[in-house]
């Protein structure tokens, strides 16, 4: 009787059965465990354009202004507040009056017409986050946001995964600083950040990780 | 093929026997070889028509989910408190169906039941395309199915494992497992069957197909001690399956504090309800088979009779569960469970749990008397009353439980939708299509086994072993 198949049948099926179909299926999971870990598609680093110029927070931080100025409901809200156009008003009423740049500004504060500033982090709506709850127990503006004070044009420093939540929720020890430097944009972690840490984790009587770890601590 | 309503006088009926008179190795072979190596416009009409109507089913399943995927669970009746409806129903009924092929094919292999040899490619394929029907619910029930390999534990970046102290997620592996299982035990057992089909087949694209997934089969001892080891080990690994699958799938409810999901009796009661209504599916895809291609001498009225006796005492045990979570109810005296017993018997969906009783536990009685396990058509009818039956059982433990749970105000009813009908019903598009497939590219007996069997009973029945020995020609 004919062979139906040739003598390289064999190593045909072998190949394709222990290189073939498991390399196919390495590259495709490599590539989608690249893609889902990767701060590219979750546009880090990409500034986001703003209505008009934008608002240069490289140049206004550098003036000093603190964070508060604007975000003035930080310490008290869950929202840290995006400002509306009279707090804007409140200096450029004196300062640059006649300014090209800031004429959107004045236009807004005529028509009486809010600015329509685009969000940077947009977290999901299944998520509930608390502004003052993390500033009253030390977590300063730049481990979530990064350095504002160097970014005239704000891009997400940090890609929101969720295990990069917990990471600070499991062992908050890493990220918590003294209170007197939440608004400090350029601070760095000292040398001994995890000694000072555990100390200002119990200061600040910051729960267990298994109470911050609970689902319902940020789904509610 | 031969096979018509026409020539049914003159199918001599075998009571008795696994067989029926006069089979050889070689008639075995060609009688189930043929089948599948028959070129198209020769198959039985039944096939080309059923095929057709299994395939528009399945558009219609298709269509469903694509409704279901683009709006969402909300087309479906479910709702707070009744947030488990068809969807977990058809879950539970296709994959309890699935039971009965892995207790033919692995138990009964273990136990050396000859009798299985007949009935267990058949079952296998049963069980494997039941799986799939069934494993389709809980993922399309998500609401989101894009998110479902959320299910599995990977390094993702949400930075936490799925919750393995839940039964929904033991049900993840549970059922996986039973399907990768399952598969492989149905592969491995068709080897030997692919190679005869490889060597019979005249057409070199068809020898092909078949030489490629026979994968170099020849026959040799070498590779029949191998075959043996590894259908041996297989089948040590589905034994186990059979009793955990349901089981797990029964946690689901179990481990929940509801009044009539808290109950210990659920992991037997579900195994065997499992086996029950496999065992009735068996017989309802059997019959019809069995007459449209002729295989009377193949599975004979002894392998009914048997089915009808594992029938009856699976039934038995499911029977015993509804006893006793009567008697929990009173022995408790616990108002809540007290309550849900009352609610079943006599609350608004009274209808269904005294459909339940009707077709699981009367009609089924009848299979006391061999006179109705050897009648052919009361067999079917009695079969499709316990897919019924079993059907209800879910329903009436997933619907009455929950709408109707602690407090009255947090009452409510439940009404499947259209859709929820849609994606039930035309779930056996998707059954029967790939069932339908199955019998005609694959051999639906296990054609070595029943020539084994020949070859055991040649001295009983004076069959002359005269066709070429099991194993491939070449």
């Amino acid at each position: 009787m004919a062979q139906i198949f040739d003598r390289r049948a064999n190593t045909l099926v072998r190949l394709t059965l222990f290189v073939g179909v498991p390399l196919v299926l390495a590259i495709l999971g490599g590539i989608w465990y690249l893609f889902g870990w990767s701060d590219w598609h979750r546009d880090v680093g990409v500034p986001v354009a703003q209505p008009g110029g934008g608002f240069n927070h490289q140049l206004h931080v550098g003036l000093k202004l603190d964070c508060r100025y604007c975000h003035n409901a930080v310490e008290v809200s869950s929202s840290a507040n995006v400002p509306p156009t009279e707090t804007c008003m409140g200096c450029h009423s004196q300062i640059l009056t006649q300014s090209e740049k800031l004429a959107f500004v004045r236009e807004s504060w005529e028509t009486n017409t809010p600015i329509q500033w685009n969000r940077v982090h947009d977290l999901p709506k299944f998520v509930y986050f608390n502004h003052s709850l993390h500033v009253a127990k030390g977590v300063g503006c730049s481990t979530c946001h990064g350095n504002i004070a160097a970014m005239p044009v704000v891009a997400k420093s940090k890609a929101l995964f969720m295990s990069w939540c917990l990471d600070c929720h499991r062992n908050p020890e890493q990220y918590v600083r003294p209170r007197d430097q939440i608004y400090n944009t350029a601070w760095t972690p000292p040398a001994d950040q995890l000694a000072q840490g555990k100390k200002l984790v119990e200061e600040y009587r910051i729960r267990s990780a298994d109470q911050l770890t609970n689902c319902a601590i940020c789904h509610r | 093929m031969q096979s018509s309503p026409i020539d049914k006088p003159a199918v001599v009926e075998t009571t008795d026997a696994f067989l029926g008179p006069k089979q050889t190795l070689a008639s075995v072979t060609a009688k189930i070889g043929d089948i599948v190596l028959t070129p198209l416009r020769k198959t039985p009409f039944g096939w080309p028509i059923g095929f057709v109507v299994a395939a528009i089913g399945l558009l219609v399943y298709l269509y469903s989910l694509v409704v279901l995927f683009t709006v969402g669970v909300g087309i479906w009746g479910i709702n707070i408190p009744v947030a488990w409806g068809f969807d977990i129903i058809n879950f539970v009924w296709w994959i309890g169906i699935g039971h009965a092929g892995t207790l033919i094919s692995a138990i009964l292999l273990l136990f050396r039941q000859d009798w299985r040899t007949s009935i267990n490619r058949a079952a296998e394929a049963m069980t494997i395309f039941a799986v799939a029907c069934a494993g389709i619910y809980p993922l399309i029930h998500t609401g989101r199915p894009w998110l479902d390999y959320w299910l599995l534990p990977y390094p993702g970046t949400l930075g936490m494992w799925p919750q393995f102290r839940s039964p929904l997620e033991w049900d993840v592996f549970a059922v996986s497992t039973y399907a990768t299982v399952s598969v492989l035990f149905w592969f491995v057992g068709l080897v030997p069957d692919l190679a005869s089909l490889r060597d019979r087949a005249t057409n070199i694209w068809v020898k092909r197909f078949y030489g490629l997934l026979s994968l170099g089969w020849r026959g040799g001892a070498r590779d029949w001690n191998r075959y043996e080891m590894a259908s041996l080990i297989l089948a040590g690994l589905s034994t186990p399956l059979v009793l955990s699958v349901h089981s797990i799938i029964s946690f689901d409810f179990a481990v929940s504090q509801l009044p009539g999901w808290h109950v210990t009796v659920f992991p037997p009661y579900f195994v065997a309800g499992a086996v029950y209504c496999g065992f009735a599916m068996v017989i309802n895809l059997l019959v019809p088979i069995r007459r449209w291609y002729g295989l009377h001498s193949l599975i004979t009225m002894k392998h009914f009779d048997l089915m009808g006796q594992v029938m009856l005492a699976s039934g038995l045990v499911v029977a015993y569960g509804y006893v006793s979570e009567m008697f929990y109810a009173w022995y408790s005296a616990n108002i809540y469970e007290y309550f849900m017993i009352v609610n079943r018997t006599a609350g608004p969906y009274a209808w269904s749990y005294w459909a339940l009783i009707i077709f699981n536990i009367v009609i089924p009685q009848l299979l006391w008397f061999k006179r109705f396990r050897t009648n052919i058509p009361i067999l079917f009818l009695i079969s499709i009353c316990i897919n019924i039956g079993m059907w209800f059982e879910r329903w009436v433990i997933v619907v009455l439980s929950l709408h109707r749970d602690f407090l009255p105000s947090s009452w409510g009813s439940y009404t499947p939708s259209v859709w929820d009908w849609t994606t039930y019903i035309s779930s056996f598009g998707l059954f029967f299509f790939l069932f339908f497939l199955f019998v005609r590219l694959l051999p639906m007996i296990s054609m070595f086994e029943v020539r084994d069997l020949v070859h055991k009973m040649s001295g009983k029945h004076g069959a002359a072993p005269t066709g070429p020995s099991h194993g491939g020609e070449a």
